[in-house]
């Protein structure tokens, strides 16, 4: 579903990715891991498009969206991102955020978004929130609305950049709950993560990064019990 | 209204030796005719802002733009119209280019000069304000699959509008007062009339007084609604 082929990307003088290459499944989880600083939000920002790579090739569906050519806005309809700090539209309501995207993209009729976003805000257990400003939202709260968003284009891959680390903590479970739901139901997904639990409960595969480059990669009870590499190992202990 | 009337208001002494100045004679019989100007005034300035948001919206968002030709446009536009006196742009303008695309109305030629330079203005204001809001915000949009077009419309420009609302504010009235400049081109507005009357009378600290009182009333007029304007948009 998604293949990164040698990507590099510099930001300046700085290479933050340093030679990419890897692969996610339809219907997998992937979650990356690895230090602030390793090009993980990098990596994911570079698959749709938010970041341009220097070097190197991604397909999505087959379809390679670092070409030039690219209809990127068409691309972008089929990969929702979750962002760290939520991007939720302030000057709209929770419903108007999660139907903007549909009804002025593929211009579908007022009650059909509204029976949408209200079908999505009850899968993330906030629909008595509908007509609430974000600024009137828990931060948990702004998280599953921002997950309800991305999913409203109907993406067949998910793209999380750290979704709960600006959260408080007792905020965190919510918000990992709606994405554990997500992933069984099939939902093709790339989790950036601090989040060791989740990574090792619902990850079908974990990666690990630093420095630009992929480590370590593997199934997530070999990661987290057996690591290889030095580095990986020194990491786990100072997270777990 | 009547000096009578006047008289029993504040009291007859007073009122008889107030009134027994020139100066006071002068004024109070061009009220009327000041106020008229004021209006012309007001219409100069109105329409200039308007036809100034328009230019200033198109500038402040060619000044975003990646295409090199387009914010040379803009660059340019901005740069003449903030780095040149607004006097000589009413001069340039009315006897030097509009009368050659047949124009030659002073009102109009007020109002073309005033809005123009006004546009240069207000797109720097629309410019920072575009620029104020969060980046993350253009990310969110066009994540989704937006369009740059569709995510400036539904997304920042309405976010933008409440940083701008502020300093367009402050530059309606800063245009206001600069709207006296165009009585040199004999727009009838307030200055214009005044400086009629001070020629013919010679009473200057009453008749440029008065006038200066017009346009402080006016302006501060403007600036109440505005601190009232940004009030309501701070508890939104």
């Amino acid at each position: 579903m998604i293949q990164v082929k040698g990507l590099h990307k510099k930001f300046g003088s700085l290479e933050v990715l340093r030679g990419i290459d890897c692969s996610v499944a339809p219907r997998e989880v992937v979650c990356i891991i690895g230090p602030s600083g390793s090009g993980k939000s990098t990596l994911l920002r570079c698959v749709n498009q938010l970041e341009k790579a220097n070097e190197g090739q991604i397909f999505i569906d087959g379809v390679e969206v670092t070409s030039p050519k690219v209809d990127i806005n068409k691309i972008r309809q089929k990969v929702g991102m979750v962002f760290q700090h939520f991007n939720l539209f302030p000057h709209k309501t929770t419903l108007e955020n999660v139907t903007l995207a549909p009804s002025k993209i593929k211009g579908i009729k007022q009650h059909e978004a509204r029976e949408l976003g209200m079908e999505l805000l009850t899968k993330v257990g906030l629909v008595d929130k509908a007509d609430v400003y974000p600024a009137n939202l828990s931060g948990g709260q702004k998280q599953r609305v921002a997950i309800a968003r991305a999913l409203a284009m109907q993406p067949k891959i998910m793209l999380f950049d750290e979704p709960t680390s600006a959260l408080d903590p007792e905020m965190v479970g919510e918000v990992l709950a709606v994405m554990k739901d997500l992933a069984l139901e099939g939902m093709t997904m790339m989790v950036v993560t601090h989040e060791m639990g989740f990574a090792r409960e619902v990850g079908d595969r974990v990666i690990f990064m630093d420095e630009g480059i992929i480590l370590e990669e593997g199934l997530p009870n070999n990661i987290f019990s057996n690591p290889q590499n030095i580095r990986t190992q020194s990491f786990l202990s100072k997270v777990l | 209204m009547s000096i009578e009337l006047i008289q029993a208001v504040f009291g007859i002494n007073f009122i008889e030796n107030i009134t027994q100045i020139k100066g006071f004679q002068v004024v109070w019989e061009s009220l009327p005719y000041f106020l008229k100007g004021g209006i012309v005034t007001l219409e100069v300035t109105a329409l200039s802002v308007a036809m100034g948001m328009v230019l200033g919206l198109f500038a402040g968002l060619f000044k975003l733009s990646k295409s090199k030709i387009i914010y040379a446009i803009a660059t340019i536009y901005i740069d003449f119209f903030r780095g040149t006196p607004l006097f000589v742009q009413i001069l340039l303008l009315y006897f030097g280019i509009l009368p050659f695309i047949g124009i030659q109305d002073p009102f109009s030629s007020a109002v073309i000069a005033c809005g123009l330079n006004s546009g240069a203005y207000i797109g720097e204001i629309v410019r920072a304000g575009i620029q104020a809001v969060d980046r993350g915000q253009m990310e969110a949009a066009r994540s989704l699959g937006m369009s740059h077009q569709l995510a400036m419309v539904y997304v920042i420009l309405p976010q933008a509008y409440k940083i701008v609302i502020p300093p367009l504010i402050n530059e309606f009235i800063a245009l206001l007062k600069d709207t006296s400049l165009v009585s040199i081109i004999a727009v009838s507005e307030m200055t214009y009339r005044g400086n009629l009357v001070y020629a013919n009378t010679y009473q200057a600290a009453w008749v440029w007084g008065s006038i200066a009182i017009l346009y402080f009333i006016i302006t501060k007029t403007l600036s109440i609604f505005g601190d009232y304007v940004e009030r309501r948009l701070a508890t939104e």
